[in-house]
């Protein structure tokens, strides 16, 4: 591959070449140079001003902060991560499970099932649910799931799986169930919408191959679309851990802000990002500052990490099959 | 043909699948249903007139009409200041992506972009904390630094679509014509995504407006006065949404309703009317074409 590969890019070397480079030409250039170089400079001082401030509790608390249940703003002034990241680990990988199928469902829906007309409304109320905000999700998740869930759902759930742990304990509107219902309500409408890019971009001539030879729908999807799409889906469903992940606003609402490590659903604990968002009206020391700077650290690493491996998995997919854009 | 019937357990399976997936598409338009119809019904009631022109009044024991007119001051005026600085930053990085950039670094800038859309919302308020807040004090301004940058990511991606939309001819056609670059990229192809960029941006302020998480660090403590000074930290809706929410006074309740009946609103307002331009804009790119 040569080094210059745009058009646009070959005819400004062109130009050059010829010696009619404007000084207009290099101011806007220069400009657009500029700005971009101050949006990809954010990521690094985003990273860089974080772990500035996580610089104490980092120091102070190494990596046994990853370990350390407490999170004690009194007089001990001992903070540490575990129950964040379990309460995280529960809630978005429990919505994960829930709106992965779900999603793929809703896209299968929409490109394979449905007829035309129902396709564009019904993907843009899905896409709607997407632009709802956080706090009004959350709002909602409060006032009306969360005595549904206690009234109902969790009491239901006990009866009928409260041999597993996770469904034993009372029955609350607080809780990491709650969180588990927002996160997935949140996340559902991103992987979906991701999820049914993919599968349009499966080549009609190879599904009505497929038809053509006897598959029933349900094969011919099983056994073309989910295998052309299946990267694909894995980077859409990282993309939705990422965001269940990194969601604050909702869950603090839902969750109940619990520092405790159990197996109950039923019950309030918190995340990472939630913890941070609980701690907005002042902290107490400036210890308690740079610890929740860590919790915040942990978060960006990890939405770095999710959202890079998704990217590169998601451009491999788009370069090896051009037409699933 | 006909003869050759599929057997029965595929059959079976084939439908129950189909099903699954009706199913899940019906209860995703539900919840949206069931969640618009909730805060409609909640909401309505407490909109009027005061609503939109009175701020609460913090320790009244008696019922007096109020409203949340500082919080929707200051989400406008935070809302606005953020697309000030979100837009120029973005506009300009789309064009460097589309008409400058090597293919390499396009793609890096075009991946960092994307990475920086993936920053959880509260991380961006904590940056936006520890580099302005600390030194400061919290202000409506951090509050639009910390929305700018969600904006960012947005606006430049969105641009940069409609860019690539933009046929090679027209630029070479430009340029044929001696028209510098500069002017060829400003006047010529830009103003063929204009409508993209507006799409964008409409898009983008829909989105930041309901974001509670970048206000929080920057831009919470506030009174209940009316203000609209930048340098102060202000009011917004989302997060008077957040406060009552987390109230136990039910009046407080009927408010945060309200607010996001008032918000869900605008939002869904405002994303119909960008899509709508967006389907105008493509299909005035396609007739170019």
């Amino acid at each position: 591959m040569s080094s210059i590969a745009t058009p646009a890019a070959a005819r400004a070397a062109e130009l050059r070449r010829r010696g009619r480079f404007r000084p207009g030409d290099i101011v806007l250039h220069g400009l657009t140079l500029l700005a971009s170089l101050a949006a990809v400079s954010l990521l690094v001082l985003i990273a860089w001003k974080i772990t500035d401030q996580a610089r104490p509790a980092i120091h102070d608390f190494g990596l046994r902060f990853l370990t350390t249940k407490t999170w004690d703003p009194g007089t001990r002034q001992v903070f540490g991560a575990a129950a964040f990241l379990f309460g995280t680990a529960v809630t978005s990988l429990g919505a994960l499970l829930i709106a992965g199928p779900l999603s793929i469902a809703i896209a299968l829906f929409l490109t394979e099932l449905a007829p035309r007309w129902i396709r564009g409304p019904v993907g843009a109320l899905v896409e709607m649910l997407a632009a709802v905000p956080s706090v009004v999700v959350g709002l909602w998740g409060i006032l009306v799931m969360g005595p549904f869930v206690a009234d109902h759902l969790e009491p239901f759930l006990h009866r009928t799986l409260g041999f597993i742990p996770l469904f034993r304990g009372d029955a609350s509107i607080f809780g990491l169930l709650p969180a588990i219902l927002v996160l997935t309500i949140m996340i559902t409408p991103i992987v979906s919408s991701v999820s049914r890019e993919l599968f349009i971009g499966v080549p009609r001539d190879l599904k009505e191959g497929a038809l053509a030879l006897g598959t029933t729908r349900w094969e011919m999807i099983r056994g073309l679309v989910f295998p052309y799409a299946r990267s694909g889906i894995a980077a859409a469903l990282i993309l939705g851990l990422g965001r269940a992940v990194g969601e604050a606003i909702a869950v603090t609402q839902v969750i109940g802000g619990n520092v405790a490590i159990h197996w109950s659903l039923f019950q309030p604990g918190d995340t990472l990002a939630s913890r941070i968002a609980s701690q907005y009206q002042g902290a107490s020391s400036a210890k308690q500052v740079s610890a929740i700077a860590y919790l915040a650290v942990i978060l960006l690493c990890f939405s770095l990490v999710a959202n890079i491996g998704a990217q590169a998995i998601v451009r491999r997919f788009a370069g090896r099959h051009p037409v699933a854009r | 043909m006909n003869e050759m019937k599929t057997p029965l357990r595929r059959r079976l399976v084939n439908l129950a699948m189909q099903a699954v997936a009706v199913a899940a598409a019906f209860a995703a338009v539900a919840v949206l249903a069931i969640m618009v119809v909730s805060v409609a019904k909640r909401g309505a009631g407490a909109i009027n007139l005061d609503f939109f022109t009175k701020s609460p009044h913090p320790f009244s024991f008696v019922p007096v009409p109020t409203g949340l007119a500082n919080a929707f001051v200051g989400t406008a005026v935070i809302v606005g200041i953020a697309t000030l600085m979100a837009l120029p930053i973005g506009v300009l990085t789309a064009i460097y992506l589309n008409e400058f950039a090597r293919r390499r670094i396009a793609f890096l800038i075009a991946l960092a972009l994307d990475v920086l859309n993936g920053v959880p919302a509260i991380v961006v308020g904590i940056f936006v904390f520890a580099l302005v807040v600390t030194g400061h004090g919290q202000s409506a301004l951090a509050g639009s630094f910390a929305l700018a940058i969600l904006m960012i990511p947005l606006i430049a991606r969105a641009t940069q679509e409609t860019l690539a939309l933009v046929p090679g001819s027209t630029r070479e056609a430009s340029l044929a014509l001696g028209v510098s670059r500069w002017r060829t990229t400003l006047s010529i192809v830009l103003q063929q995504t204009i409508g993209g960029i507006v799409t964008g941006t409409t898009l983008a302020v829909a989105r930041v407006a309901g974001e509670t998480a970048p206000l929080l660090f920057t831009s919470s403590l506030v009174g209940d006065q009316l203000r609209a000074d930048p340098r102060q930290a202000l009011a917004s809706v989302p997060l008077k949404i957040f406060e009552y929410s987390e109230s136990p006074d039910p009046a407080d309740h009927r408010q945060a309703w309200a607010a996001a009946l008032v918000l869900i609103a605008f939002i869904m307002l405002a994303s119909t009317v960008a899509r709508a331009l967006a389907a105008r804009s493509r299909r005035k790119l396609g007739l170019t074409r």
